[in-house]
């Protein structure tokens, strides 16, 4: 008797913390930070330089929330080409920006209202908007914030942009 | 003297404490309810006339988005592909690989949709900005799909077809 008593107690125990902990936990995924395992070269030397072990990166979806994005920032885009797929790209160009690309059916591009330019740091190895364009910001998903595995990586993940990788400037002529 | 104080701090604190441990437990249900089952829309504009008018309030759910399963023929919800906190409300015209017809003032030509990509189009095909001025909009932009309109009382249910015969050929159709 005794004991399906406190097997019952256990099992409402159970349900109860069941419903508080999988809603908390899931809306933290959701609006705070993820973790993912990095995938492919293309952002080399950057992320995954050895091409053997696969870094983890902590996602933050707290500083996308008003899609407010740098140029240099490291983030994580649902494909335009694969809506079950996210790459991890960087921030080359914004709105307004004018971009020389590289291998893109345009020599110049200027990136339309409410999309971003983003390029992998290993040309010629990715599969970012030289291939298929600017992207809707309204794609981003997070921005890579740090590196948390493998334990001899661990780093912050500042906002850079590679050298004579930016938009250009349209400077005044001299007259 | 001193003990009255304390204990009265400390059961306005354990108080306190409860009351924030309900509202991020409610709150995190909430998230969860409306980003994996559905969410409530008020629609303003003229694009989806008749099926939808302005101030009419929409039920969007969020389950044919995650399982990717958005058919020809269904409203949905999508953030703007030029403007990421701004939602539109279209119809869907075409899915990947369909060929539509991007009908404009002066001439009509045909266009294959896209890998990954959708065509939408408003049911006031007069009075909407859609596909047919910017182009097919990435799968990953929209968040729902309108199943039920819950204002006025009198319209309540389900919403209709789409009021315009389109002639839209899908890859999988032999002539």
């Amino acid at each position: 008797m005794a004991q399906a008593r406190t097997s019952r107690r256990y099992l409402k125990a159970f349900v109860s913390g069941f419903f508080v902990a999988v809603p908390v936990t899931v809306t933290a995924l959701d609006r705070l930070a993820y973790v993912a395992r990095v995938e492919g070269a293309s952002m080399q030397p950057s992320l995954n330089p050895d091409g053997s072990d696969s870094d983890v990166v902590l996602l933050n979806r707290w500083s996308v929330r008003n899609s407010q994005v740098q140029r240099g920032d490291i983030v994580s885009v649902v494909s335009p080409r694969n809506p079950r797929q996210k790459i991890i790209k960087r921030v080359i160009g914004l709105e307004g920006d004018f971009i020389r690309t590289l291998g893109y059916k345009n020599r110049y591009v200027k990136v339309p209202d409410g999309h971003f330019w983003i390029e992998g740091d290993h040309h010629g190895h990715s599969l970012d908007s030289n291939s298929f364009g600017p992207v809707s910001v309204g794609l981003m998903h997070g921005r890579a914030s740090h590196i948390i595995w493998p334990p001899h990586r661990w780093q912050r993940i500042d906002p850079s942009l590679p050298p004579n990788r930016g938009p250009l400037e349209m400077g005044e002529d001299d007259d | 003297m001193f003990f009255p104080q304390v204990k009265m701090f400390r059961g306005l604190l354990g108080k306190t404490l409860g009351f924030v441990g309900y509202t991020i437990q409610y709150g995190c249900i909430a998230h969860c309810a409306f980003e994996y089952i559905g969410e409530f829309v008020v629609c303003s504009g003229p694009s989806m006339e008749p099926t939808i008018v302005s101030h009419d309030i929409v039920f969007s759910e969020r389950m044919s988005r995650h399982l990717c399963k958005i058919q020809k023929g269904d409203i949905v919800i999508a953030k703007s592909p030029y403007d990421p906190t701004m939602n539109i409300c279209k119809r869907v015209i075409g899915l990947e690989g369909d060929r539509v017809s991007t009908r404009s003032d002066i001439f009509s030509s045909h266009t294959y949709v896209p890998k990954g990509h959708v065509w939408l189009e408003g049911d006031n095909l007069r009075n909407s900005t859609d596909s047919r001025s910017y182009g097919p909009i990435p799968y990953g932009l929209i968040r729902g799909r309108v199943c039920l309109k819950l204002w006025p009382a009198h319209t309540f249910g389900t919403l209709g077809e789409n009021p315009n015969k389109q002639n839209v050929k899908s890859h999988k159709e032999s002539d």
